[in-house]
């Protein structure tokens, strides 16, 4: 399915690649590892950023790893579009949610928790 | 047809993931906090998301052992394209060794795919799902590396290009794409 001749590139652009991948999944788990949304900054902040770092990382692997970016114009939007499809599912359905929670508090009396019960791990797992 | 396999799994993981919005949005219970669930505690101190950052780091080396694999493929180096294979096959069953303590961890926990202790039992049903699926595509993978590169190294491919392993490494980048996704919107949102 890849293109005729082959992808030759030099291992630089590979270790290049692989090194930013590293500091991006930092990058990633470093919006955890200081709360960000809860110590620091606002929620909207938090996904910023989450999206942010995953777009990136997802980026450079289709891009460079997969090649994508030396194959032919026609393979680039036959595998692009078909997933932009889902795009619409996920607005439906994110459109259809807070009806369906407002039906389980209003009409089926479901209790609003808005906080999760705190974890304790049992120590020595 | 690679491309085209992966095209129908992104199809199948993005409804796994687009289900898991639509029950964490619908629910009126609160959905468990997924830092402190995965949270792992190493001498006294406890890290948000460890063993999760550590599997997300894992798989990252493994697709960095892919590429070069890849690339010795296409220069013919043999040996090298079989070693680098057989790195990543070993980092990818180190993932699902992590996985599997993972799940241990949360099943004694008692978290279910019908309940929780902390809150939405959904949260079990779209863990147990989303990651067993993935971990299930990662062991495939495994098997599939360790296929591929014993054939290479049987000579099978000595007449091609050895776009094969381009083709193997496609599958392997696809898994670790997928995780991308799961870290970004199951463990981190």
């Amino acid at each position: 399915m890849s293109s005729e001749v082959g992808q030759q590139h030099p291992l630089s652009l590979y270790f290049w690649i692989w090194g930013l991948l590293f500091v991006v999944s930092a990058g990633s788990y470093m919006i955890d590892f200081f709360q960000v949304g809860y110590d620091v900054g606002t929620m909207e902040l938090r996904w910023a950023l989450i999206l942010v770092f995953m777009f990136l990382k997802a980026g450079y692997i289709v891009a460079i790893f997969m090649h994508l970016k030396w194959e032919r114009l026609a393979l680039i939007y036959a595998l692009l579009l078909p997933p932009g499809v889902l795009l619409v599912l996920v607005g439906l359905m994110a459109w259809e949610a807070d009806y369906t929670w407002l039906t389980r508090v209003v009409y089926f009396g479901a209790e609003v928790a808005p906080e999760p019960a705190p974890v304790e791990h049992v120590i020595g797992h | 047809m690679m491309w085209i396999f992966l095209l129908s799994d992104t199809f199948i993981f993005s409804i796994f993931l687009t289900s898991y919005m639509t029950v964490r949005a619908t629910t009126a219970e609160a959905w468990p906090n997924a830092s402190e669930v995965f949270s792992l505690t190493l001498f006294g101190t406890t890290v948000p998301l460890l063993l999760i950052a550590i599997m997300t780091f894992d798989l990252i080396t493994s697709s960095g052992t892919m590429a070069l694999a890849v690339n010795y493929g296409y220069r013919r180096e043999k040996k090298k394209a079989v070693i680098f294979m057989l790195a990543t096959a070993f980092f990818g069953a180190v993932f699902v060794g992590m996985q599997a303590f993972e799940w241990t961890k949360l099943i004694s926990e008692g978290v279910r795919p019908w309940e929780n202790p902390w809150g939405a039992p959904q949260f079990g049903s779209c863990f147990f799902m989303i990651t067993g699926f993935h971990g299930l595509h990662v062991s495939a993978g495994v098997v599939y590396l360790l296929i591929i590169a014993r054939r290479i190294h049987k000579g099978v491919y000595d007449d091609t290009n050895f776009e094969i392993v381009e083709i193997t490494g496609l599958y392997w980048h696809f898994v670790d794409l997928v995780w991308v996704f799961i870290f970004a919107f199951f463990y981190l949102w």
